[in-house]
């Protein structure tokens, strides 16, 4: 099987990395750089615990190649806040008790995130729309809602 | 590491041109899968459907994510552009709003951002949402494939019009070779409306049980108009429901041509019955989404718009 040399900017981050061909870029996210905030979940572009930005843009990690982001921006759930900080709309999550297990937060996140970006008031519908490709089997969605309405009226994510 | 096994093995070839698409396809023949936005790809290479040698990413041949829209000659899209940037592009959203509404009616957001709009029509699947626009718009898919005539290394292009080219499920008139490139639309018939209704288990991100899209527009019938009526789900492709089409040519519009035309559109639906729903509720529903498109499209004809 062929190896890639790829470039392409993570969180910021100038990365170079030689990757196979069948690697996703969820494994490679993961397994090389050892950014594990995206989760593995369905493999099947269902439950969108893979969500990472491509571009500014929400895409499920698990359904593209890591060779297909060479020259691209990835922003994961680590990049969403400077060090050691918190983004308003995380800190909207856990104001608003968002999260249970955990798992989905990371994609909720991510496609939140993508939403505020490109309608700063999105009305309840909306936001349920935007986020229903992000499974979440506990939390229960209101909470989740909630958060993404408190931190549109606070002035973005 | 993961808990379940990784993707199966293969080489990934991205070629610079359709010439090197369509050799790599000869080559390697079933051994190669094309790649876009991977939506489809992916679920079954981890199901094992697809077990390929190669595989060829033609998302980014020349050509392949363009929107140009033409009075003349109409809107050719790229057969890799995205559901978002088609929904999202202004000339679609004015003189295609149908093809705009199918196409964001398609799974999720992030989905959106991946899935192409070749990519829905080449899977072929019965409950695609952009087939049934495509077949109300009359659109014509260009294939890029081996040129018999010209010999080794060179390729022709042929256009198909969206009505010859579904098969079955699954299956198209798409040749050993061969890649879809371009979807072409004709110009919009003057003040045409349209709509595409979808019914799924939940409002948004499911596969269709039912897809209807409805094109009218004033024309020198009987009635005065000419609709178009598109089924998607209920049958093992995509389908016009002509007969409905012939009422509405022949009666007046209003209430009675539209219940009629519903029950004709109900009787060209052949749905089975599956997980998702039985036939005979899918039967039903796609008399009551013919029913309200046809009023939606009515109304909004009448506002002239």
């Amino acid at each position: 099987m062929t190896t890639h040399a790829i470039t392409l900017t993570v969180n910021g981050a100038k990365e170079r990395l030689d990757v196979p061909s069948n690697l996703t870029l969820l494994q490679m996210l993961r397994d090389k750089l050892a950014l594990t905030g995206t989760k593995n979940g369905c493999e099947a572009g269902e439950c969108g615990a893979c969500t990472v930005l491509l571009d500014g843009e929400p895409v499920n990690s698990c359904m593209m190649l890591a060779v297909e982001a060479d020259g691209r921006e990835v922003i994961t759930v680590e990049g969403l806040a400077p060090d050691g900080g918190l983004s308003p709309l995380q800190e909207a999550f856990m104001a608003h008790n968002a999260v249970q297990c955990g798992f989905c937060t990371p994609g909720m996140l991510i496609s939140a995130t993508a939403l505020l970006e490109r309608n700063p008031e999105p009305t309840e519908g909306e936001i349920k729309e935007a986020l229903v490709g992000n499974l979440c089997r506990c939390t229960g969605y209101v909470r989740i809602v909630d958060a993404v309405q408190a931190a549109a009226s606070e002035g973005g994510a | 590491m993961f808990a379940r096994p990784g993707l199966p093995t293969f080489d990934y070839v991205r070629p610079d041109t359709a010439g090197d698409a369509v050799g790599l396809l000869q080559e390697y023949g079933e051994a190669a899968r094309l790649l876009m936005g991977g939506t489809d790809l992916f679920p079954g290479l981890r199901d094992g459907v697809f077990h390929p040698k190669v595989v060829v990413d033609v998302k980014d041949l020349p050509g392949m994510d363009d929107i140009l829209f033409d009075r003349q000659t109409g809107l050719t899209v790229g057969a890799a552009v995205t559901m978002n940037a088609l929904t999202s592009h202004p000339d679609v959203q004015v003189h295609y709003p149908l093809l705009a509404e199918a196409a964001g009616t398609v799974a999720s957001y992030q989905i959106r951002n991946r899935a192409t709009l070749g990519g829905n029509l080449c899977n072929a699947s019965p409950c695609a949402d952009t087939s049934p626009a495509t077949l109300v718009l009359e659109a014509e898919f260009t294939l890029c494939g081996p040129d018999p005539s010209t010999g080794s290394g060179r390729v022709g292009l042929r256009s198909v019009p969206a009505g010859e080219f579904f098969v079955g499920p699954g299956q198209t008139v798409l040749r050993p070779g061969e890649l879809m490139t371009a979807i072409r639309f004709p110009p919009p018939p003057p003040d045409a409306a349209g709509r595409y209704l979808k019914l799924g288990r939940c409002k948004s991100g499911d596969l269709a049980l039912v897809g209807v899209a409805i094109l009218g527009y004033p024309d020198g019938t009987l009635s005065g108009y000419e609709h178009r009526i598109g089924l998607g789900s209920v049958g093992p492709t995509p389908l016009r429901a002509v007969e409905a089409e012939d009422i509405l040519a022949s009666k007046l519009p209003g209430e009675d041509a539209f219940v009629l035309a519903a029950e004709k559109a109900m009787g060209a639906a052949s749905p089975i019955s599956d997980v998702r729903g039985s036939a005979s509720y899918q039967k039903a529903m796609v008399r009551a989404l013919t029913l309200r498109g046809l009023r939606d499209v009515w109304s909004k004809m009448k506002e002239g718009k």
